[in-house]
């Protein structure tokens, strides 16, 4: 039972782990690296609660093994904060109210961020498709469009 | 004399009764005096209830007092989600 | 947003601030039920019935128990027998829901569970469990469970509720029943009478965060338990009853909770891990797979309804006959009694019989889920108003505003209602522009109306003043919502200092009173009313230093915007820093308790607005508008008030056009994934627009009325009117899928 050493960058900071190589990235990244923000909601990719930035392409944690991600470059909802200042995405949710149970917000935010880095000025429609590979069963998701529409207008006028 | 009313459900207890006048100073001798005037709704009555006095539904309303002149109805108990 | 009374002019209630916990849930740090870790952890894994009915014959855990890295095998034999000690039969039906004895009842019920050094194990371990069955005869819905000579789940039960009491066992557990005047005479005076029947199919709650539990079991019986769950002292006493032990043995930490809506007021992971804690001796960690929350843990019941309705040419309602049919799922306990008291409660009707009748078949055991047992009844209610208003050419709000509830009403299940909001919600929707908007090729427009009694039950808060004038608002309702938000709203209105200068706490069942479950739309209301209560207890003691510093007698005192002020102004004001900081001169630390069983609950009403366009090549209905109007009594928190309303609405959206639980013939649930059970994604919906009413409750100090559940009341019956107004067809079978629509199509043009 020989675990593999693997070798990444999450967050920007070089991490290495050990894993068996049955093992998911996203339980690799809650059980081995700690970084508990991406969930589990149903391990098949149909929520996004485990989305995170995998070489820069939004991905679900739970399908991808773990030793598939060595050598890659990851982000997780843990990396958006930088040195301490929230990233726009993460204040326009605060302030929109745009969470209840807040399972999902991780997922949210890194699949809004991908969104907003490919196409920076999304109609309402763009941001509703881009976003529905991820679940939310409390909001009705109306909150999180008008929070990810506010996003993308302060990062456009800043 | 509080005026207490039985539900359809509690009415196979009461021989068809739909409505009493009882004197009693809280729910629990409340029940208790119905209880005397048919058998064996006391503990229908204190298990299976919530109560509305004057409207207010309330649970767990054993020493709750019963103004003169109260409404008094027996409900189910309710569950939430 | 307050459409009815004036604002009083709070200055911290209905404002819109940052919730307190919002920072840790945006950075990856807010702790869910799965997301602790303790040193020398295991990870459990719970073995399952594949059948829907059958007996135990053997369980060998011998292979399971010699496999590396497995440290514990328990059995429904690891469990206190709690029907040979005499236990109340509701407590019973917990601890065999927990854990199965002698037979399983539903695909899914628990037989055994392990816990190992690593998941892979764990897994394997419960694979090598070996369960031998005697497969019985099942019964899946009402119709075949109370068809006659069906297979029974309990030998013994005898239907309540029937009189005389039947002499032969079934699976009908018990009979509700409301009735008023005469049906005959009602239905006589009607001009018009329209009979529908309606079924629905089961829904989960579909909260995306599966069970989760770590127990850690020390050997002298104490253990810690970690979870995410609606009540972590109701879990106390769930678990404690299942393992036979008494609560004080046992500390529940709340986690944060990623959704219940009702399916997380009960126990299922819990008594397993500490258990298997015990046997163990280390922590052990279970968590549900999406499969297994879907195979095992509570939907909402499926049913069939019949409603027949009658009206006057002017419009009045004159009688209503339902009788109602719920699957209660292995043990009793549907939410047919609420529906039965819902069903009509909204309008005033001088003749009725409401009969209804819980049933037990071989699925998972029924949790409650948002305004139990309402959503069904309303969809079928108010689907037959739709028809009853079409048929005499009345506007649907207005044939809703001529029967309205309103104060003084005879409510359908006995007491009169005191000062509610419903017609101010009708009117609310009949004034919005939504209204009149203009409708396009193939779309319709559909009214519905909810109404849901709100809960009161108990509660505890404390406040402790700390040194520099802060605060610290302790109470004991998980936080589902934003609740911590409207705690520190009022605490913040009561003490007169700024909402940023409170920090609003869950505490564990060690450091808060009791709290009962956070459900019914009552935290809000009853939480709210012991933090209150609180905080009046702290200005209290604040006037009295106030007056031993001034040597005053304290009617001289009044605490106005956060400082003690004399009343003739003969002193300078002492502001809420100043006296704490020397309140160890003035009788010592400041600190106040309230514990509570909640008064004045208000009920809560909805109408809703629905505008959908549905394809006639495809079936497919696509909402397009939509608009709730709800009576909040008053919004602390509007941010939030319109999160549960919105919730509530897109719930009952995915109940009416795609969400069912899918069985093949014997009792194995097809479709136990999210790919397969559909809910709403972004791109299914318009935004929702809500519109907060304010009836304020005349019995609560803020006029609060509970807002969590009456949204999801409305939402099926709005979307099939809708779809009739669209198409002309009606559906009574949910989901109103694309088959379904198109079939109806097709009849129609047949």
């Amino acid at each position: 039972m020989a675990r593999t050493h693997i070798t990444t960058v999450i967050n920007g900071d070089e991490v290495d782990f050990l894993t068996e190589d049955s093992t998911s990235l996203l339980n690799a990244l809650r059980d081995e690296v700690g970084l508990t923000g991406a969930k589990e909601g149903c391990g098949t990719g149909d929520c996004g609660s485990c989305s995170i930035l995998l070489d820069e392409r939004v991905t679900c944690s739970c399908l991808v093994f773990a030793p598939e991600a060595n050598g890659a470059n990851i982000l997780t909802v843990e990396g958006l904060t930088d040195a301490g200042e929230l990233h726009p995405l993460q204040q326009c949710f605060l302030e929109g109210a745009a969470l209840q149970c807040g399972i999902c917000t991780p997922g949210f935010l890194i699949a809004a961020k991908a969104l907003l880095d490919k196409n920076p000025d999304p109609t309402e429609t763009e941001i509703r498709y881009a976003l529905a590979g991820n679940l939310c069963r409390c909001t009705g998701y109306d909150k999180i469009v008008r929070a990810v529409q506010e996003a993308a207008l302060q990062m456009r006028e800043q | 004399m509080a005026q207490v009313y039985f539900s359809a459900g509690l009415r196979d207890l009461t021989g068809g009764v739909a409505q009493v006048d009882v004197q009693a100073s809280n729910v629990r001798r409340l029940i208790a005096a119905l209880d005397e005037m048919f058998p064996g709704i006391g503990e229908r009555l204190s298990e299976a209830s919530s109560v509305a006095i004057d409207g207010e539904i309330l649970t767990d309303a054993e020493y709750e007092s019963v103004p003169d002149q109260a409404e008094v109805h027996f409900l189910d108990i309710l569950q939430g989600g | 947003m307050a459409l009815t009374e004036e604002n009083p002019g709070y200055k911290w209630v209905g404002t819109r601030p940052i919730r307190p916990d919002g920072l840790d849930k945006v950075t990856g740090k807010a702790q869910f039920g799965a997301d602790l870790t303790l040193p020398g952890m295991l990870f459990g894994k719970v073995v399952r019935s594949p059948h829907a009915h059958a007996r135990i014959l053997s369980i060998d855990t011998s292979a399971a128990e010699s496999m590396l890295g497995v440290k514990a095998v328990i059995t429904g034999s690891d469990f206190p027998d709690l029907a040979a000690n005499g236990a109340h039969a509701s407590d019973i039906d917990v601890a065999n829901n927990a854990i199965a004895r002698d037979k399983v009842l539903y695909e899914g019920h628990v037989v055994a569970a392990v816990a190992a050094t690593t998941r892979e194990l764990a897994e394997a371990a419960a694979k090598a469990v070996e369960v031998s069955y005697e497969i019985l005869p099942h019964v899946l819905t009402v119709d075949e469970a109370m068809a006659d000579n069906a297979p029974l789940l309990h030998e013994n039960m005898i239907t309540k509720g029937v009189d005389p009491a039947p002499d032969q066992p079934s699976n009908v557990a018990s009979r509700i029943v409301h009735e008023r005047g005469d049906l005959e005479q009602g239905f006589g005076e009607a001009d018009v009478v329209i009979e529908r029947e309606f079924t629905t199919k089961p829904v989960h709650q579909g909260y995306i965060e599966p069970h989760a539990a770590v127990a850690d079991a020390n050997n002298d019986g104490r253990a810690n338990i970690w979870c995410s769950s609606q009540g972590h002292f109701a879990m106390r006493a769930y678990t404690a009853t299942v393992l036979g032990v008494s609560q004080g043995t046992l500390k529940v930490t709340a986690a944060e909770i990623g959704g219940g809506f009702g399916g997380k007021t009960v126990i299922y992971l819990e008594p397993l891990a500490v258990r298997l804690s015990q046997r163990s001796g280390r922590p052990v960690k279970l968590v549900m797979d999406r499969d297994e929350v879907f195979r095992a843990t509570g939907p909402t019941s499926g049913t069939r309804i019949k409603v027949k309705m009658g009206i006057s040419n002017g419009g009045e309602l004159t009688a209503a006959e339902v009788w109602m049919a719920f699957e209660a799922g292995a043990y009793a306990g549907s939410p047919v009694g609420a529906a039965g008291m819902t069903v009509i409660a909204a309008y005033d009707i001088p003749h009725f019989l409401v009969e209804g009748y819980d049933v037990v078949c071989n699925k998972p055991r029924v949790a409650a889920y948002r305004a139990p047992g309402a959503p069904m009844a309303a969809f079928a209610v108010e689907s037959v108003l739709d028809e009853l208003a079409r048929s005499i050419d009345m506007d649907p709000i207005e044939v809703r505003l001529a029967n309205a509830a309103v104060e003084g009403t005879q409510a359908s299940y006995g007491p009169k209602f005191p000062r509610i909001g419903f017609v101010e919600t009708l009117e609310a929707i009949k004034e919005h522009p939504n209204y009149t908007a203009e409708l396009g090729p193939n779309q319709g427009r559909g009214v519905a109306a909810g109404f849901w009694f709100n809960a009161g039950m108990n509660s505890s808060a404390t406040v402790h003043v700390n040194e520099n004038g802060t605060a610290t608002v302790v109470t004991g309702s998980p936080d589902i919502g934003g609740s911590r938000q409207s705690m520190a709203l009022m605490a913040a209105e009561e003490l007169g200092i700024p909402y940023e200068s409170i920090k609003p706490v869950v505490a564990d069942t060690e450091t808060v009173g009791f709290n009962d479950v956070t459900g019914g739309s009552r935290v809000t209301l009853a939480t709210g009313a012991a933090v209150v209560d609180a905080c009046r207890l702290v200005i209290e003691d604040l006037r009295a230093r106030a007056a031993k510093t001034w040597d005053v007698e304290i009617d001289q005192v009044e605490w106005v915007d956060g400082q003690a002020q004399h009343v003739d102004g003969s002193q300078p004001p002492l502001s809420l820093n100043a006296l704490a900081a020397k309140s160890g001169r003035t009788g010592g630390p400041i600190s106040a308790n309230a514990s509570l069983n909640a008064r004045g609950v208000g009920a809560g009403f909805s109408t809703q607005l629905c505008d959908v366009e549905v394809d006639p090549e495809t079936g497919v209905t696509r909402v397009v508008r939509y608009l709730t109007a709800q009576d909040a009594g008053r919004a602390i928190s509007p941010d939030y008030v319109e999160g549960q309303m919105q919730g509530g609405v897109v719930q009952g959206i995915g109940w009416g056009l795609n969400e069912e639980y899918i069985h093949d013939e014997n009792g194995a649930m097809e479709n136990p994934s999210f790919l397969d059970y559909r809910m709403p994604v972004a791109s299914d919906l318009p935004m929702i627009e809500c519109s907060i009413v304010e009836v304020p409750n005349p019995a609560h100090p803020y006029g609060v009325r509970g807002v969590g559940e009456v949204g999801i009341v409305p939402p099926m019956a709005a979307l099939a009117n809708a779809i009739k107004d669209a198409t002309g067809v009606r559906l009574t079978d949910l989901p109103m899928t694309p088959i379904k629509v198109l079939e109806a199509l097709n009849e129609q043009s047949d």
